[in-house]
């Protein structure tokens, strides 16, 4: 890393969320390299720590999930300079997460949850808590005061990247821990395929409305250097025009769970923003950040 | 329902299988075309988002009002939601490459190890790993015959447990039975070379090359059953198995350490097992019980096709490559080089041929052993020099290099 900052080389910041993510940015290092591209990459353990490590100046670009995206942006707007998303994986776009029950239970419909025991994923997960749980506030159920919530906490600090937590919670629907469980669309039929959820046994209670997940962020201004904003510039291109035909870049695209990137957009963050907003979930980080 | 094509999934969800009809009838459409999708499984329109942002399509729900109104499927199923086709799903068989023809005039002669173990014949996706075949040149290894030499060895196989006579009556002295051990003994620690050194190639041939990989493999099968019945049949008179000598173990190590797949094959086919396909007619002939004949002469069936195939691929490989046999030659004088000061054939094993041929110890039975054991090595000799100039040497050339063959016989 220290290193790194010596050189010309774009840096990128991304949560160790997993072994493979070595894999893959070793792998998209080699892909740049190749076209005459210097690119870097530093790991960390959690998302707080990226953030915070970026606006230090410690890389160029982070990869981020959208509550470290929200984190960002709030942070870069207390300090009087701009975030912006300039990219994401196609896959990153208009997720839905669904809240699932088991058929011929005593939740017919939502507002049978009330008194009842919601399982969701880790507690920093927009997708298996923290969404879900506006989508029912929305609805007039508010957690710990209409349902209880029952957290299934794998690796906190990596804002849900890992299934564990949502797989946790589908478990315990299905051991009668929990009455309902939270999860994404996708999620949900991997659980029925691979047999966590029972097919008959468990039905979709509610859906909640269309959201967006990572994106590359950059800083304006920060880090500080003629050559930043040209870097930047370079990567985007260079991301943008990786094709899923390409035989070289492929099986990278296909470990990091896309088929193209797309240019970022902001607007598939509301309903966590209005998450965050109503449970004061980012308070604590923007605290520490000066940014309160 | 824009763009006219539609899929009635009727209640089939994509738990249970609906991803198969949705990429066929994708695959029927441009990009950007759009899929009308009917459906009445739970939670349909939830996993059809799913699906088509895993896959790259497009997805556009259809409102629960507005699906009530929506015409219905044949099946009377709704409008669930329209899926664009991505590019994705057909862009991962962009560059790939058909790995030759699968018959075996479709072999080219230096395969890609990007093939690696695809079909000959498959289409293999480009991108994939790089295998290290080492013997990945036709010219080091094809033969035309192959195909039909595996062919007639898998409707050879034969099954020891049935195929031998075990329970045959055994009525020779037991001086012959210590002999016929001590011939098995050595027998069983040469089919073991002959076992390790095709199993060891066979893993090194590419596998678009896949009739002389199978030839191969069954060579070793071959060697493993025919060890087996040897050990058998040497344990059916309780007594323990002979002597192993360091010389025949020595000349034997030349085999296994060999790494060039012309000069092993030479060596252990056409020189070696050639030679042995005489030994174990000798021993059918001479075998003190019908048991012992019996596995003789199958075994001398399955070597016949081992020596086969070396001569067809090395006959094949010297008409194209005119250095081949100054390299076979340099291989039979190196080998005589290395084991020149070690014993040979041992003293028991000699012995115990004569005496098989012999039947019994008195001087006229071992004198006419004895011939029958020179006449072995006479025939040994004449086979040799004859498979010798059908590889193209001179038959003074051929004489000459047949007498530096090991005394061990393989």
């Amino acid at each position: 890393m220290t290193g790194s900052r010596t050189d010309d080389a774009l840096v990128l910041g991304a949560v160790a969320y997993d072994a493979k993510v070595v894999t893959i940015w070793d792998g998209f290092q080699r892909w740049f390299a190749e076209r005459g591209f210097a690119f870097d990459y530093v790991l960390y353990s959690n998302y707080e720590r990226q953030v915070a490590a970026h606006f230090d100046g410690a890389f160029d670009v982070a990869w981020n999930s959208p509550l470290a995206w929200l984190q960002a942006e709030r942070v870069a707007t207390a300090r009087g300079c701009k975030a912006r998303a300039i990219a994401m994986r196609d896959t990153d776009q208009d997720l839905t997460s669904v809240i699932v029950t088991k058929s011929g239970g005593p939740i017919r419909e939502l507002q049978d949850l009330r008194g009842k025991t919601l399982g969701v994923g880790a507690g920093d997960s927009p997708q298996a808590t923290m969404i879900p749980l506006q989508h029912l506030a929305e609805q007039g159920l508010v957690a710990e005061r209409d349902f209880a919530v029952r957290r299934f906490d794998v690796l906190v600090g990596k804002h849900g990247d890992h299934v564990g937590g949502e797989r946790d919670a589908a478990r315990a629907l299905m051991a009668g821990e929990v009455d309902a469980a939270c999860m994404i669309d996708g999620n949900h039929l991997v659980f029925l395929n691979e047999g966590t959820l029972s097919r008959d046994g468990t039905r979709v209670l509610t859906q909640t409305g269309a959201y967006d997940h990572c994106n590359f962020t950059v800083l304006d201004g920060l880090p500080r250097g003629d050559d930043a904003a040209a870097k930047i510039a370079s990567f985007t291109e260079f991301l943008l025009a990786m094709r899923y035909d390409d035989p070289a870049v492929r099986p990278l695209l296909d470990l990091e769970g896309l088929k193209q990137w797309r240019p970022g957009r902001t607007s598939g963050y509301r309903l966590l923003a209005d998450a965050c907003d109503r449970f004061g979930w980012l308070d604590p980080f923007l605290r520490q950040m000066g940014a309160a | 329902m824009a763009d006219g094509a539609a899929l009635d999934l009727d209640d089939l969800g994509l738990d249970r299988g609906a991803a198969l009809l949705l990429r066929y009838a994708l695959a029927d459409l441009q990009v950007g075309a759009a899929l009308t999708v009917h459906g009445s499984a739970p939670a349909l329109d939830v996993h059809l988002r799913a699906f088509a942002r895993a896959e790259g399509h497009g997805f556009e729900p259809v409102a629960a009002a507005t699906q009530l109104r929506a015409p219905r499927a044949a099946s009377g199923a709704p409008h669930i939601a329209t899926l664009r086709r991505g590019e994705a799903s057909a862009a991962r068989w962009v560059g790939a490459e058909r790995a030759g023809a699968a018959d075996a005039e479709g072999t080219v002669a230096h395969p890609p190890q990007t093939w690696g173990l695809a079909a000959r014949g498959a289409a293999v996706e480009a991108g994939g790993p790089t295998f290290a075949f080492q013997l990945a040149w036709r010219e080091q290894l094809w033969t035309e015959q192959a195909g039909e030499l595996y062919r007639q060895a898998a409707s050879a196989q034969w099954d020891p447990e049935t195929a031998i006579p075990w329970r045959a009556e055994r009525s020779h002295p037991d001086v012959v039975e210590h002999a016929l051990v001590q011939v098995l003994t050595y027998l069983i620690e040469n089919e073991t070379a002959a076992l390790v050194v095709p199993a060891r190639f066979c893993a090194q041939v590419h596998p678009h090359f896949r009739e002389v990989m199978q030839v191969l493999a069954i060579q070793a099968a071959d060697e493993a059953r025919h060890i087996e019945v040897f050990t058998r049949r040497a344990l059916l008179s309780g007594l323990p198995l002979g002597l192993s000598t360091t010389g025949g173990q020595t000349s034997l190590k030349t085999l296994v350490d060999e790494t060039d797949f012309a000069l092993a094959s030479f060596l252990l086919s056409v020189l070696g097992e050639g030679s042995f396909v005489h030994l174990l007619g000798f021993l059918h002939v001479h075998a003190p019980d019908a048991c012992t004949a019996e596995i003789m002469r199958l075994a001398a069936q399955d070597e016949a096709r081992h020596v086969a195939f070396g001569m067809a691929h090395l006959g094949r490989h010297a008409a194209e490559d005119p250095t081949l046999l100054a390299r076979l030659q340099q291989a039979i004088e190196h080998r005589h080089d290395a084991l020149r000061h070690t014993a040979g054939l041992n003293a028991e094993v000699f012995d115990a041929l004569v005496l098989l041929a012999a039947g019994a110890m008195t001087p006229r039975a071992v004198a006419a052993g004895h011939a029958a054991v020179a006449a072995l090595v006479e025939q040994m000799d004449a086979g040799r020099r004859n498979r010798l100039r059908r590889l193209g040497f001179t038959a003074d050339r051929a004489a000459e290099l047949s007498a530096l063959h090991t005394r061990n016989f393989m």
